[in-house]
């Protein structure tokens, strides 16, 4: 199945937000997540099935002002 | 100074952003003394986790962390930043920032005042960048915000205050109530400044991170800062349009 993740378009085996998150490398990192734009918090990453064509953001702490 | 749930030690708020290096930023952060350090969040690449990295340097800091909104040009993005915020880093506070115009990166009031109603029913404790309008500022404190950041001029830019007057106004208006400068400052007196006007803090970044020395110059803008608020306390005299001699013209000798 392809999604797009942060802009780029990647493929990953079907299943929950949990499953991908893993499957792309961000196990145990401080990220918050949103797909097609709403936020997804973490307890319902289990929850949310992810489908052909989603667009998946994943953030974590940067510099700003 | 207290804004919300906490008392601050420092009047002076400092941006993470732009630094040369991760050793330059931290030692800024300890030279300033600031408690309060503004972060963001972006898209993290699950190869380099680079904010990870930043993540720890900025809790091995021991201070506390303001996440903001900046880039938002919508509610909607603001609004979800927000949430994402509340999760990665643990806090209700947010600062929220949405921006109306790209070129001066003035907020769009509208936008904030609805995204800060939004927040402040869902249990947020905004700090909302704001221009120095009392129609607006009246309208954010009605939605629920408790501190209030006025613009000193165009993020980035250094110009310092370009609307004193303005700033008075919101003083004098809302007495109460936090005001903290966000954006604009530029050199430390610009800050001193600030505080001499009543205002409650300054937040600075680009002046510090942009400095030849940024750790020199987030020491320089700790002592502005409690220099302004000094003077504030101290009630500043009231100019004059013209000329008071100060030494006592009784007794002057009369020599011609």
């Amino acid at each position: 199945m392809k999604i797009t993740l942060n802009g780029a378009e990647r493929e990953i085996t079907d299943g929950c937000l949990e499953q991908a998150l893993r499957e792309l490398g961000y196990s145990d990192a401080a990220i918050a997540t949103a797909v097609n734009g709403e936020f997804v918090p973490k307890n319902q990453r289990l929850q949310i099935v992810l489908n052909d064509g989603d667009r998946l953001e994943v953030v974590a702490p940067m510099q700003g002002g | 100074m207290r804004v919300y749930d906490a008392q601050l030690q420092s009047r002076l708020l400092l941006g993470t952003s732009r630094y040369p290096s991760p050793a330059v930023l931290t030692e800024a952060v300890k030279a300033s003394g600031a408690d309060v350090v503004t972060v963001s969040l972006r898209r993290e690449s699950s190869s380099d986790r680079s904010g990870q990295g930043f993540f720890s340097i900025i809790r091995s800091l021991g201070v506390r962390v303001l996440p903001n909104t900046a880039g938002c040009h919508s509610v909607k993005e603001a609004v979800t930043t927000a949430h994402m915020a509340r999760e990665v880093f643990g806090t209700t506070w947010i600062k929220l920032e949405v921006i109306g115009d790209r070129t001066t990166l003035q907020p769009d009031v509208f936008g904030l005042v609805e995204a800060a109603k939004i927040l402040c029913e869902d249990g947020f404790q905004v700090f909302p960048y704001t221009t120095e309008d009392l129609v607006v500022a009246d309208k954010l404190l009605d939605a629920g915000c408790r501190v209030l950041m006025p613009w000193g001029a165009p993020i980035g830019s250094g110009q310092g205050l370009n609307n004193v007057s303005g700033l008075r106004a919101m003083r004098a208006r809302f007495q109460e109530v936090p005001l903290i400068v966000d954006a604009g400052i530029g050199v430390p007196s610009h800050a001193t400044r600030a505080l001499e006007l009543g205002m409650d803090g300054v937040l600075i970044n680009t002046a510090v991170a942009r400095a030849g020395d940024p750790v020199g110059m987030a020491r320089a803008f700790a002592d502005a800062v409690k220099a302004g608020h000094a003077a504030f306390v101290a009630q500043p005299m009231l100019p004059s349009d013209v000329a008071v001699p100060s030494t006592p013209e009784v007794g002057l000798a009369h020599l011609v």
